[in-house]
């Protein structure tokens, strides 16, 4: 167990690295000078140099891209923003609760609706219950979900008045971002966990419990449960990483000045140092997350757990 | 698992056309075994068993209806030019903001140009978007898959280890990023979903074929010489495809969404190309008095995506029989 501990954490540092280089390499290439951006355009050539090596982009290539990495992973110092002139690490740690609260109320809400849904249809299989659901489910994911939190500003800020259509305040100001952001995640995770079950249910394990004369309920919770929510659970946590870093959109559409939103802004002012530790960060969440899963993966599923105990390299 | 019965049925088709002594041409074991003898014969095998997912695949009504929709929305925006009332581009100083009527069907917006006219045509872009972006990448990790699934050893390892790499950014975020260093625009946006999605693709396809690799058919072509090339792409390819097929049909709803987020942030197609997540941002400054510019481009981009998602459906069920309900 601790062997494979050890070379999972050590690949994710790997992982990381090799992130970080992409993230260099995507925001060194994109065309067009940043400083000559932050500086507008009537400054004279002198101040323009001056202001270059400021920043630090005057440098070679190689010279700059191992500073990177350099400042980021080992004395985990993401730089100053150019724009702000606030360091970027202790900026975004200061606007993570928001894009938090509304990551994790979202996955609280996908898990407390999607799972018990998709349980319902698969035990309704080929039921009016089952299509019903299902129908809810493929239209709420072909919604587009920009579209739904607009939809439900117009319906509950615009119309009734009854929630705050954007900024930042009391824990009002979450219900819609939360909500509106969720339809499609709960539709998807209730037609996994329809899928997995049904999966389980034409299993042989399944047949013998109902052959020795288990009660439908007992077959569903301990035979059935347990073997389908495997997949949800790796769905679940690639998931949350998902909506975290997908937290832009949702984050620009109600002014909320979260970690997105951050990026957002360092996207249109050019600032090398924003981008860059909002995707090192994002980048970092979910291979955190990856990592946490792969190890609770391996710790709850014996078929797993196997698999290195005798030796063989875990097919990942 | 699940695939077995599939694979079985696609070894079927595939792998007949060697041996000629399947006389009248039978197609591989079927599922449901009723008909599949009216068409077929005079067909080649790959064409058959096109034909018989394709009907397969139309079977469940929610198939049919998303086929129907899709049909009818296909039309629309080929006939966009004789349907649209209006040119997309007319603008109409003295009428904008007008609210849905008989002479505007979905009103007009802040210059005055017909909303339906436009999204008629701007569906072209939206759809034709959402496709190239999904078939791009699905072909670009299927083939990044397959050769690091089929040589396996140091070259597997090497491309699943940068696939791993590239994919520590989940797709959406790649996906922004890439636009944002690529700069808006139709190929910008069409070549950074494409590149978000290889990793994704390249996984799936090499499990599927780590899971083919083993078996007695291309132990078969291996025993006989056969190139490595032809048992990559005749022999194992047509037998891992079928999953990906259904992935990139589940996908293409996906990147036209993605596209409008992008078109959003500024960052996917400009204000005045008339595509659907374009014209959708346009309105949203003027959602408190004006929300049919939100609403109508939003009801587009949903029945588009819906008809496409239920034709994915339909064929995940029909490539996937344990599936059918």
């Amino acid at each position: 167990m601790w062997k494979y501990i050890v070379k999972r954490l050590l690949w994710s540092i790997v992982i990381m690295v090799g992130a970080g280089i992409i993230i260099f390499l995507l925001t060194y290439f994109t065309p067009g000078d940043p400083a000559a951006q932050l500086i507008g355009s009537d400054a004279s050539a002198a101040d323009l140099a001056a202001l270059r090596a400021k920043l630090g982009i005057d440098k070679p290539f190689l010279q700059q891209l191992v500073t990177f990495l350099y400042n980021s992973f080992i004395k985990w110092d993401w730089g100053t923003s150019w724009t702000y002139n606030e360091p970027v690490m202790s900026t975004i740690l200061s606007r993570l609760p928001r894009t938090a609260i509304i990551g994790v109320g979202q996955m609280i809400l996908t898990v407390a609706i999607g799972i018990p849904l998709g349980i319902f249809a698969a035990r309704h299989q080929g039921h009016w219950q089952d299509y019903g659901v299902l129908g809810v489910c493929m239209v709420l994911v072909s919604l587009p979900d920009m579209w739904v939190a607009l939809m439900f500003v117009l319906l509950f800020s615009l119309q009734l008045h009854w929630l705050p259509a954007y900024g930042i305040g009391g824990p009002q100001y979450y219900i819609l971002p939360i909500v509106s952001g969720v339809m499609g995640g709960i539709a998807g995770q209730a037609r996994l966990m329809r899928s997995g079950m049904l999966e389980v249910i034409h299993s042989d394990f399944v047949t013998t419990a109902r052959a020795k004369g288990q009660s439908e309920d007992l077959i569903v919770r301990k035979h059935i449960l347990p073997n389908a929510l495997m997949p949800v659970i790796t769905m679940l946590g690639g998931s949350l990483a998902l909506v975290v870093c997908g937290s832009a959109i949702v984050e620009r559409l109600f002014s909320i000045p979260g970690v997105g939103l951050y990026l957002l802004d360092g996207i249109s002012y050019r600032d090398y140092p924003i981008i860059r530790g909002c995707t090192l960060f994002f980048a970092t969440f979910s291979a955190l997350v990856y990592l946490l899963l792969d190890l609770v993966y391996a710790w709850i599923d014996p078929r797993i757990k196997a698999q290195y105990t005798s030796g063989k390299k875990s097919g990942r | 698992m699940a695939e077995k019965d599939l694979n079985l049925e696609k070894k079927g088709g595939h792998h007949g056309p060697h041996g000629e002594d399947h006389g009248p041409h039978k197609k591989g074991p079927h599922h449901g075994g009723h008909h599949g003898e009216h068409h077929g014969r005079h067909y080649s095998p790959a064409f058959n068993n096109f034909m018989e997912t394709f009907r397969r695949v139309f079977i469940s009504p929610s198939a049919k209806l998303g086929g129907i929709m899709f049909v009818i929305v296909v039309l629309l925006l080929v006939f966009a030019p004789v349907i649209a009332p209006y040119k997309p581009t007319e603008v109409n100083l003295k009428n904008t903001f007008a609210t849905p009527s008989l002479a505007h069907l979905c009103g007009t917006d802040k210059l005055g140009r017909d909303i339906f006219s436009r999204l008629l045509y701007g569906g072209r872009y939206s759809l034709a978007l959402g496709l190239t972006a999904a078939i791009v990448g699905s072909v670009g990790g299927v083939i990044v898959g397959s050769i690091a699934g089929y040589f396996g050893g140091k070259v597997e390892d090497l491309i699943m280890r940068f696939c791993d790499i590239w994919g520590a950014l989940p797709g959406s975020l790649m996906t922004l990023l890439l636009a944002a260093s690529f700069g808006a625009g139709l190929w910008q946006t069409i070549v950074s979903l494409s590149i978000s999605a290889i990793p994704n693709g390249a996984r799936m396809t090499r499990g599927q074929i780590l899971g083919e690799r083993g078996k007695e058919y291309v132990e078969a072509a291996e025993s006989f010489n056969c190139p490595k090339r032809v048992i990559m792409f005749r022999h194992l390819l047509p037998n891992v495809i079928s999953p990906t097929i259904v992935n990139t049909t589940m996908k293409i709803g996906g990147s036209i969404t993605m596209v409008a987020g992008l078109s959003y942030l500024g960052l996917g197609i400009q204000p005045p190309t008339p595509e659907w997540g374009a014209m959708l941002s346009d309105g949203i400054s003027y959602i408190s008095a004006y929300p049919h510019m939100v609403i109508f481009p939003g009801i587009a981009i949903a029945i588009c995506v819906l008809s496409i998602n239920l034709m994915g459906d339909g064929l995940r069920d029909a490539l996937d029989p344990k599936m059918r309900s």
